[in-house]
């Protein structure tokens, strides 16, 4: 490579892994040079990243110079050259960037957007599922069973589990506090009404959402990118009575007894410290539990659980429903209804507590 | 003079269990040529495809690039072999998480040092090519079929591959979209010398664009040669297939 008479000529191959070293190497060779011409005549071969390369050039020697002449290219690398240019192409500009505020602006509006229709989402939901309770057309059968099954059944192990070591921990840190002030009679009040009040209802919940909140969303997100709700649709088939009544109508049944069975066995977990550690009899254990409680606890309890069901299986079949794209999709929707149905049941969790304190 | 082959492949026999899917394959690709691989859905193009670039490993068998065996090649070295070679797959199998820009980019980024402006010129010339400029910064999911595959074929261009395989390019394609395909992969070899290696049913695409066919059928390959001799070599499946058009 060499420059004279104002004519840069260059030289052997322009090829991809070449590029580097001759762009620095060109790009200092002309530095401060008033270059009118470019002789290609000894370019023995040359790729896309060679044109790219003398487009490079091209661009900005012609912008300090007004005209740049490229010549003597052979046939072959004229070619080349011809396909690959990009001196031509339509600027079609470069990424938009977005600002702060207008992101803000775009999440809150998405977030209305959202609301709105999971709103209406939740009321065709409760539309077919009291239709869905007097005419059970148009559902699959057996399909609120297998739903039973699915959503209820094959959740107790970790209910059950998580709910154990739960009421374990809380009457062991309760446990040493309540010894030292020699109200150890007081555990049995403290377990019964933390978690028939507030733990059993909350954790299930969540179980829940993690679990079958994200199977909801999966499965009618894969159904709607594999366009098996367009083929329900075109055999009349309503998708969100086909599809998502059973889901509803089952985790509303299951849901209290997933409760209840939680309750038990977080008492169980408590009753072992109570009785091990704290050395109260299972009677006074048992009566104290019982007597604590009202029909309002339990009745709150119950609303709570199903509240938190319904809120479930809303937001798992709106983030299901409003999928883009393919498998990439499925995920993200599946992401978004879990964290969503977390967040909504905490919420609705701390409203329920300040409603009925 | 003999040209040498850039793809040799003897003997390869690939199986499924205990399905033999290619029972003895062995056929030689010339550098320049588009060599297309013909045959019945099921009789193993896709097959022979896959088990050239080790995407699935033969049961037995040589295939050699350039004249170096590849199947006992470790995996750095095959890496390097694969920067010489494009994969425009049947689905297109673009990145659905990134846009067709960054699609295009990640060979470049990954597999040279160019600067940004030099690779920025590639990807948009490359995008040009398969008429996707104005496509630049979609997502995949943006995409309508036919997009999705030439955005792929512009991510196989990206390096300008010794050798670019292309599974069904032009399956669900309109004819124009399927015609102009076939035009920028003739450039591709008449202006790069690129050699192409073409798994299609597409007999108007057979027609414009081979120079060489294998025809394969149950496994086995019944044809290996120019399109002329395989009009004339009067094998019943051959005739069948350019009869009817389509398997």
């Amino acid at each position: 490579m060499r420059v004279q008479n104002n004519t840069l000529y260059l030289e052997g191959d322009f090829l991809k892994n070449d590029i580097p070293r001759l762009e620095s190497a060109i790009f200092a060779q002309i530095k401060g040079k008033q270059i009118k011409t470019i002789d290609l005549g000894g370019i023995s071969r040359i790729d896309s990243a060679g044109v790219a390369l003398l487009d490079e050039l091209h661009q900005k020697l012609a912008a300090t110079i007004g005209i740049l002449f490229f010549k003597s290219a052979s046939l072959e690398v004229q070619a080349v050259i011809d396909t690959f240019t990009t001196l031509s192409l339509k600027d079609f500009g470069s990424k938009r960037r977005v600002g702060f505020y207008e992101t803000l602006g775009e999440m809150l509006l998405s977030g209305i957007q959202q609301f709105w229709q999971t709103l209406i989402l939740a009321s065709e939901i409760f539309y077919y599922s009291l239709v869905g309770l007097v005419n059970r057309r148009k559902q699959r059968k057996g399909s609120l069973t297998q739903q039973m099954l699915l959503l209820g059944f094959d959740a107790l192990p970790i209910v059950g589990l998580l709910s154990f070591i739960i009421g374990f921990i809380i009457a062991l840190q309760s446990a040493a506090l309540l010894r030292d002030f020699g109200a150890n009679v007081f555990i049995a009040d403290l377990m019964s009404v933390s978690i028939v009040r507030e733990l059993s209802p909350l954790i299930t919940a969540i179980i829940v959402a993690g679990r079958s909140g994200s199977a909801i969303a999966s499965e009618i997100a894969t159904m709607q990118v594999t366009e098996e709700l367009d083929a329900l649709k075109m055999m009349a088939l309503n998708p969100i009575r086909y599809v998502v009544v059973p889901k509803f109508h089952a985790i509303t049944i299951v849901m209290p007894i997933l409760i209840v069975f939680s309750i038990l066995i977080g008492m169980i977990g408590g009753g072992i410290i109570a009785m091990g550690y704290l050395k109260l009899s299972i009677e006074v254990f048992y009566a104290r539990s019982i007597n604590i409680l009202s029909v309002k606890d339990l009745l709150i309890s119950f609303g709570k659980s199903i509240w938190f069901a319904w809120v479930i299986v809303i937001i798992g079949s709106h983030f299901g429903f409003q999928v883009k794209g393919g498998a990439e999709g499925v995920g993200k929707a599946t992401t978004q209804a879990v964290v969503s149905s977390i967040f909504a049941v905490i919420i609705f969790d701390a409203i329920f507590s300040l409603l009925y304190l | 003079m003999k040209q040498e082959p850039i793809i040799e492949i003897t003997d390869m026999v690939a199986k499924y269990g205990e399905r033999t899917v290619l029972d003895g394959i062995s056929v030689n690709i010339y550098p320049g040529e588009i060599t297309v691989i013909l045959g019945g859905s099921g009789c193993g193009k896709t097959t022979l495809l896959k088990n050239m670039l080790r995407l699935y490993e033969p049961h037995s068998g040589s295939v050699k690039f350039c004249g170096t065996e590849i199947l006992s090649m470790g995996e750095r070295e095959f890496d390097e072999v694969l920067k010489q070679v494009g994969m425009l797959f049947q689905n297109g199998a673009l990145l659905n998480s990134i846009s067709v820009y960054d699609n295009v980019s990640i060979p470049l980024e990954q597999h040279t040092r160019l600067s940004r402006a030099i690779r920025d010129r590639i990807i948009r010339v490359k995008l040009h090519l398969v008429g996707l400029s104005e496509a630049i910064y979609k997502f995949p999911s943006e995409l309508s079929g036919g997009m999705k595959k030439r955005a792929a074929l512009a991510r196989a261009m990206a390096l300008d591959p010794m050798i670019l395989f292309c599974d069904e390019p032009s399956a669900g394609l309109d004819p124009i979209t399927s015609e102009a395909l076939d035009e920028l992969i003739l450039s591709l070899k008449r202006q790069l010398g690129m050699t192409i290696v073409i798994v299609t049913h597409e007999l108007a695409s057979i027609h414009r664009i081979a120079d060489k066919i294998i025809f394969l059928d149950d496994g086995k390959m019944l044809f290996n040669g120019t399109l002329a001799e395989a009009e004339k070599a009067a094998i019943p499946q051959i005739d069948h297939f350019f009869a009817v058009g389509r398997f």
